[in-house]
């Protein structure tokens, strides 16, 4: 047991203090499978209303939305919440269990120091108030795969209350609008998971690993509606949600799902759903009761947990018994907001950049050492990054570690097209080649296929001048005035040249000629 | 030193019950009701078993009721005897685990070092479908 999760809440909407009395109004259906921690945030009424802020309407009627999210986060750890039995993904089962965690009688729970520096990290990270005394509760309920018949968690006073996470969302049709909304965190909690249940229905029978360790990042949600003005109606529990994309599915379902059956004039029970992703609806759970009565007590076997900053660290207290939450602040990395507008700030990117900078793993390094490595603009190399580079990635499906182009290469390849030594259209071409051919450098493939530019003058003239005469009718186009005609012109000498000279010069030559 | 003990007990008590929200108050009257023996037998998954059985527990709860008469305005709750200890903070290194025989041999039935268990939670019969003594 007890393989150390974070749980915290996200209300929905206007939830704050709502959400603690939906909780305790309404039960929760019976929970299954290994357990996280989670957050409640609820997204601040933005002044720009959106499908997911905004009111819907059925029928005549107004209806209001309001969705939490549990999230259950495994915690980075080598031992476990309260044993000291090894956290490890893949094991063989039952291997990885202490006589705690198989709750033998006689057993304690031990509180691992690296949680609650963890918990707190997180709490801070996400702009809580970290609790300085939490308290550990026991939350009762039967499955197999909990022996213990309950479960220690966080319930009464969690760690860390009240925060909020800000992030960004483009929208708009080429998704080019970023919107910037917030979602309270209700609360953060340290929660024990439990077992895993392999379900062998031609032998009717389960099979338990008490290893858990499994599903290092799940969301619940929890979903209800009711008119604007009106109470906060019955919320329904939706699990079984393996991506951002089914949660976004289940809880659009169960919102349109709920409003409907109130308008037919049928009741919401409060009760677990499963979202089927085939079908793209949720259905009940089965073998969930209605209402849970979790009959939760304190841990008697826990004291309080105590926390300090600077200021309350008592005198000469031992190091590895006291969590010093100030301490713990100074050691939090930068926070990727810090990140992006720093980087809006210093390369004069636009925030949608940033955010994609930040969303794909290792891209931000990349683009960290291209740049210390060039001396072209930054913006060029935003462009390049965020463009070409990850065009590629995406295109082949292929993580930045796996990249064929090192940074090296990319700054080199830059540095030439600073220069004019190439032109941008023949810089393309060669990060095609490189990215095709491993271990050539961009100068091998740029004097390889002759792709420098044209340094003799009289040479592009006289191609021009080819061109021109071999196209009397473009050249006509061009004098009558057609804005487009000399474009052709440019893309024929381009040609001929093999992408040898800049699209800008070549202009610049053909009206001199054009105009003489 | 008595005294002192008697008052600890009545302050963990008192706390007790007013820390979490309970769903089964009895009523004032003293009768427990059978709606509420089920809820109870559901959660604890323990069989009342006859009316005796049932007049024993509505004998406790008023012997625990007397507590009311305590006036503890004002008082903090006590949640835990531990509450002046200091939680022991344990060292992120693993020092336990590698015992699946030894735990296995625990279960009656095992296949491949997994613990086998009947299929899911098996719903109790609901009140009506079963004869119940409380409804005699």
């Amino acid at each position: 047991m007890a393989a150390p999760m974070l749980r915290g809440c996200c209300p929905g909407r206007r939830w704050a203090l709502a959400c603690i009395d939906h909780s305790s109004r309404h039960g929760r259906g019976a929970p299954t499978g290994s357990r996280c921690s989670g957050k409640r945030g609820q997204s601040s009424v933005a002044p720009q209303h959106l499908a997911t802020a905004g009111k819907l309407r059925k029928g005549e009627h107004e209806w209001a939305a309001v969705v939490g999210l549990e999230v259950h986060a495994q915690i980075s750890s080598n031992s476990k919440l309260f044993s000291g039995s090894q956290v490890h993904f893949v094991a063989p089962p039952n291997s990885l269990v202490s006589f705690f965690d198989a709750s033998l009688p006689g057993t304690l729970p031990v509180l691992n120091r690296r949680c609650v520096e963890a918990a707190v990290m997180t709490g801070l990270a996400l702009n809580c108030r970290i609790n300085k005394k939490s308290l550990f509760d026991r939350k009762h309920y039967f499955y197999a795969d909990l022996p213990a018949g309950y479960q220690i968690t966080q319930q009464r006073l969690p760690i860390a209350v009240n925060g909020s996470l800000a992030y960004s969302i483009c929208v708009g049709a080429k998704r080019s609008q970023v919107i910037n909304k917030t979602v309270r965190i209700k609360q953060i909690q340290l929660e024990q998971d439990s077992g895993k249940s392999l379900h062998d229905d031609l032998r009717s029978q389960t099979l338990i690993d008490l290893n858990r360790a499994e599903g290092q990042l799940r969301v619940d949600a929890n979903i209800s509606v009711h008119r604007p003005g009106e109470p906060l109606g019955v919320r329904t529990e939706v699990k079984n949600l393996n991506s951002a994309r089914f949660l976004a599915r289940a809880i659009d379902y169960e919102i349109q799902r709920q409003i409907r059956e109130l308008e037919n004039g049928g009741e919401i029970l409060n009760e677990t759903r499963s979202f089927d992703f085939k079908l793209g609806c949720t259905v009940p759970m089965r073998d969930k009761e209605g209402k849970q009565d979790y009959r939760f007590i304190p841990e008697p076997n826990l004291p309080p947990l105590l926390l300090y900053d600077s200021e309350s660290l008592p005198a000469g207290a031992d190091p590895q018994q006291v969590v010093n939450i100030d301490q713990i602040r100074e050691q939090l990395p930068e926070l990727p907001s810090v990140t992006r507008e720093k980087l809006v700030q210093q390369y004069g990117m636009l925030p949608e950049q940033s955010l994609t900078l930040l969303n794909e793993v290792g891209l931000l390094e990349f683009f960290q050492n291209v740049i210390k490595e060039t001396r072209a603009e930054p913006k060029k190399v935003t462009s390049w990054v965020l463009n070409t580079f990850l065009g590629f990635l995406k295109q082949q499906n292929l993580a930045v570690s796996e990249s064929p182009v090192t940074p090296s290469a990319l700054a080199e390849l830059l540095d030439l097209l600073d220069r004019k030594a190439i032109s941008s259209a023949a810089a393309k071409q060669v990060f095609r080649e490189l990215w095709a051919s491993e271990g050539k450098t961009p100068a091998q493939i740029i004097s390889e296929k002759k792709l420098e530019l044209m340094q003799d003058q009289e040479a592009l003239e006289q191609l021009c001048q080819a061109t021109l005469e071999e196209h009397p009718q473009v050249v006509m186009d061009v004098k009558k005035g057609n804005p487009r005609a000399i474009n052709k012109l440019i893309g024929l000498v381009r040609k001929a040249t093999l992408s040898r000279a800049e699209p800008a010069v070549i202009k610049e030559m053909l009206e001199k000629k054009l105009s003489s | 030193m008595w005294a002192r003990a008697a008052r600890l007990v009545l302050r963990a008590w008192a706390g007790g019950r007013r820390g979490f929200t309970s769903k089964a108050e009895p009523q004032e009257s003293g009768r427990v009701t059978a709606e509420v023996i089920e809820h109870l037998e559901r959660l604890a998954l323990v069989d009342f078993g006859s009316q005796e059985a049932v007049a024993r527990l509505e004998t406790a709860i008023a012997f625990a009721d007397r507590l009311r008469e305590v006036d503890t305005d004002g008082v903090e709750p006590m949640e835990s005897v531990l509450e002046d200890r200091c939680l022991y903070l344990r060292s992120d290194n693993v020092v336990e685990g590698n015992c699946a025989e030894e735990l296995l041999q625990n279960s009656r039935r095992v296949v491949e070092d997994y613990f086998v268990a009947p299929p899911g939670n098996i719903p109790l019969p609901k009140l009506d479908e079963q004869e119940s003594f409380s409804q005699s």
